[in-house]
């Protein structure tokens, strides 16, 4: 925006400062102070136990599935995610409300019932059950299953966020790119991509966040072996029932570290978009 | 699909992108969910309704959607705000707070629940100061309120944040130019804007916080009647290997959460309308 | 794309699965499912299992460990879960196990002691000095006491809290059913904090600095005294309490398709043996074999599941199912 009717498009200065002061208070009561607790925690003892501790073979094992999982269903969700923004935002059709609220859906599942639906479908006693172990195939209890999972439950991620987002916006910028001669691909790449970049980021990131940090539902469908099926969170809870919080606040502190991650991403961004105006 | 091409749309893709939408929402939510739905057939209409309106479980819908409802409604303001401050002002700091936005849903609900009783219990960090005031917020329903809005706060600021971006400075100008004061120009032009994106971050953060387990758990106490949020009681029908009651009560969560967020998005619908 | 999408995420399982069947096929490998207190005990003693299988046969066994709440690992199993053997809280769990027909009936005959190699108890972890002066059951129920015990609803050990304060009840003068329930009613009253699991119970007792006393296994009691402060807490056994006794067995059904029957058979005898009951009584489990010292605490009085409350089956239904005895504790009156 330009200095001359910056006064005009912003508030004044106090009220300004009283609201990032609120802001401020609200995050350092709900954000800042558990993340300071959990960092306290995991150094409690020094950063030679806190890296002592990452290098548990059972640690890395569990670092390892974790990102296993993220990298299988973050794609999917985000290609389901655009997709289904696509159709939803840039055409009418009847039953659209009830198809926006189905794709809500699996956030208002309980992570329990999360886990619990994937057991009543492929666990012994389930429908496919019987023939899942007669051919030795396992999906519950082994990896698939903690896949099957996360995608479940992140599953609404992306594209809630593009939803609102390609709404608010319309659709005359496509039409105008499908009028000037542009393929269907093209418009979307070159028109549709820009403009969604954002809630794109936030939804891949939102969605990457809580694929690493499910416990709940992955907790039913996991078994529990150790070094075999137990994710980063589910091995941050047998090392906090093992009396070693410590070691379980350090393995915690790993996925607060993701929120680096977004901090990276983001200024990476915002670097490349300021690039692309300069030029 | 016949009755969709009669409509007036130069857009390509509505065929394979609607076709792969319900496609991919069946195979992952809704077959899935349907094994509920069957699992509780088992039971006749009369266990049903015994199962799911007994004394304790009609306390922990109570319980789970109010404190579900009020922690909402906290984020639902404080998110706005937050995404506000954050898109609009500059300050030291930002870009750290902005990154922090999304660590209630990185760190394992159980972690977030243990943290938070740790900061909040009678020998907390924050909990010591309270105690002399008789405030007590660790093992009470005030815990689970406190809980539900940690694990939901990334919902409204994450959805609030991108439109807010997108908002066009030309369209305040406008405003301006049109003889508009600041607080007219937030209250009619911007709000009006941001109203479909609050109304999608409350419902998400609403329907995540009625499911929410893990965390609660460590700071609600659990007490019978008091403080039991209703996955609690799943779990104890599953501890019984009694699958069916289990079913039938995440049936009814299912079904209500189901309701709300369909009004919550007709509600929506009808804002933009307003909008416009 | 629907299609190529499907096959992406098929390849993808497809891979996984196989990485995870080869992993499994590379030595003798057992699946030991168990619950929550026994971690420390079973790493422990599963090397010491592996050196003996090493010298007597030469092969290599590894053994997987998986713990967790007892009632939600028998459902694992029952689900699925392939686990060569089972080492659970409760009988019960293991019934349910064998109602599916994955392990063979009379199962607690197979092995020695109603399959139930060792044996705990359950006693109170108080402040250093025990500044109330919590010393028997009735201790408990004293008005301002504050006591903090899991869920009986979803743990195993609160079942063996809750069991106990009840055959106290009933031995004592005038003792019946009513009188039980009544005792047992106050001293819920004295409760504040219902965790889910026993270990939560622990960390609400000793982080959160909650309660007088806490109820629990006389191993967890013992563990959360070494790891997390032995200058700040005292064990009070009491005079009466109650026999647990959590019990082994092999799951037929899945030993026989891994072929680990006779592993899985001798990983459980060894329990038996001098060295395996001095790991368990190193670990605080009481052993079987009453040559074997123990550094425990003898109890005058236990009672027993089986004498005093007719079995698992029973006990469960009256107390702890829905509308059992427990509930209608915190259930108004009508």
């Amino acid at each position: 925006m330009t200095k001359r009717n910056a006064h005009e498009t912003t508030e004044p200065a106090i009220v300004r400062w009283l609201l990032i002061a609120t802001a401020l208070v609200f995050l350092a009561l709900f954000l800042a102070l558990p993340l300071a607790a959990v960092f306290s925690q995991a150094f409690e003892k020094g950063l030679g136990v806190y890296l002592e501790t990452l290098k548990e073979p059972d640690t890395l094992s569990s670092i390892k599935l974790t990102l296993i999982t993220a990298a299988v269903s973050v794609p999917l969700n985000l290609f389901f995610g655009v997709t289904a923004a696509w159709a939803i935002a840039k055409f009418s059709f009847p039953g659209k409300n009830l198809l926006i609220t189905l794709i809500d859906l699996p956030f208002s599942v309980s992570p329990v019932i999360s886990g619990l639906i994937f057991v009543l479908i492929f666990g012994l006693q389930g429908w496919l059950g019987p023939w899942l172990q007669s051919h030795d195939i396992k999906i519950v209890f082994a990896v698939p299953g903690i896949i099957l999972a996360t995608i479940f439950v992140t599953f609404p991620f992306v594209a809630r966020e593009l939803i609102p987002l390609m709404e608010a916006q319309g659709k005359e910028e496509e039409e105008a790119a499908l009028v000037l001669g542009a393929s269907g691909l093209q418009t979307f790449f070159l028109v549709t991509l820009p403009n969604i970049k954002w809630g794109l980021i936030y939804g891949v990131i939102l969605c990457n966040a809580r694929a690493m940090g499910e416990f709940g539902a992955v907790s039913v469908v996991s078994g529990h072996i150790r070094g075999m099926t137990n994710t980063v969170p589910l091995h941050v809870e047998i090392l906090y029932n093992e009396y070693n919080n410590t070691a379980a606040f350090a393995v915690a502190s790993l996925l607060a570290f993701l929120a680096l991650i977004t901090l990276v991403v983001k200024t990476i961004a915002e670097w490349k978009v300021r690039q692309q105006l300069e030029h | 699909m016949n009755i969709f091409k009669h409509q007036n749309n130069v857009l390509p893709g509505f065929g394979p992108t609607l076709g792969f939408t319900v496609f991919y929402l069946s195979l992952i939510v809704l077959i899935p969910l349907s094994a509920l739905v069957f699992r509780t057939a088992g039971l006749t209409w009369g266990e049903f309704i015994a199962t799911v309106t007994a004394p304790r479980v009609l306390a922990s819908y109570k319980v789970t959607f109010g404190a579900a409802i009020i922690a909402a409604t906290i984020n639902a303001f404080f998110g706005v705000l937050v995404a506000w401050v954050l898109v609009r002002y500059r300050f030291p700091g930002r870009r750290i707070i902005d990154a922090l936005v999304d660590l209630p849903f990185a760190l394992p609900t159980a972690v977030a629940g243990i943290t938070l009783a740790t900061i909040y219990s009678a020998n907390g960090w924050v909990g010591r100061f309270l105690e002399p005031h008789g405030i007590k917020i660790a093992f009470t329903p005030v815990g689970i309120v406190l809980a539900m809005t940690f694990i939901g706060l990334p919902f409204v600021v994450r959805t609030v944040q991108p439109v807010i971006e997108e908002i066009e400075v030309e369209l305040e100008e406008a405003a301006v130019c049109l003889g508009a004061n600041r607080w007219q120009t937030l209250q009619r032009v911007i709000f009006p804007m941001l109203l479909p994106s609050i109304l999608t971050g409350f419902a998400l953060a609403f329907a995540r916080a009625v499911g929410e387990y893990g965390s609660i758990i460590f700071i609600a106490g659990n007490m019978p009647m008091v403080s039991e949020i209703t996955p609690l009681l799943i779990i104890t029908k599953l501890e019984q290997f009694d699958y069916q009651g289990a079913t039938a009560i995440a049936c009814v969560m299912l079904l209500t959460s189901f309701m709300m967020l369909l009004v919550i998005n007709l509600l929506q619908k009808w804002s933009r309308r307003y909008a416009e | 794309m629907k299609i190529r999408a499907f096959i992406t995420t098929m390849g993808a399982f497809a891979l996984v699965v196989t990485t995870v069947i080869t992993a499994f096929a590379a030595d003798v490998t057992l699946l030991n499912v168990s619950y929550d207190p026994t971690r420390e005990l079973y790493t422990d003693y599963n090397s010491a299992f592996a050196n003996y299988w090493q010298k007597k046969t030469g092969d290599k066994v590894t053994i997987k460990q998986s713990h967790g709440g007892a009632g939600k690992q028998a459902r694992a199993v029952i689900d699925g879960l392939e686990a060569d053997v089972v080492t659970l809280a409760l009988a019960y769990d293991i019934d349910a196990i064998a109602d599916k027909g994955l392990i063979k009936t009379g199962w607690q005959k197979e092995l020695p002691h109603n399959s139930s190699p060792y044996t705990s108890t359950i006693v109170f972890l108080v402040r250093k000095g025990n500044p109330k002066g919590i010393k028997n059951w009735n201790d408990l129920v004293k008005p301002g006491i504050s006591v903090i015990t899991p869920n009986p609803k979803t743990s195993g050990g609160a079942r063996w809290n809750y069991l106990a304060a009840w055959a106290f009840a009933l031995h004592h003068k005038g003792g019946n059913d009513a009188k039980a329930k009544e005792f047992v009613a106050k001293l819920f009253k004295n409760v504040p904090v219902l965790d889910s699991g026993a270990r939560g119970s622990t960390n609400t007792f000793v982080q959160r600095g909650l309660g007088d006393v806490l109820l629990a296994w006389e191993n967890e009691a013992f563990l959360a005294i070494n790891e997390l402060g032995p200058d700040k807490f005292d064990i009070v056994t009491p005079p009466e309490s109650i026999l647990a006794e959590p019990p082994v067995t092999v799951i037929d059904k899945v030993a026989d398709k891994h072929g680990t029957r006779k592993v899985a058979e001798e990983y459980l005898k060894y329990l038996y043996t001098d060295e395996g009951q001095k790991i368990a009584a190193k670990h605080y489990y009481r052993p079987i074999n009453p040559k074997i010292p123990t550094r425990l605490a003898k109890v005058k009085k236990l009672y027993t599941i089986d004498k005093d409350f007719g079995g698992w089956q029973k006990a469960q239904k009256t107390h702890f199912s829905d509308g059992g005895t427990f509930d209608q504790i915190y259930t108004p009156v009508k």
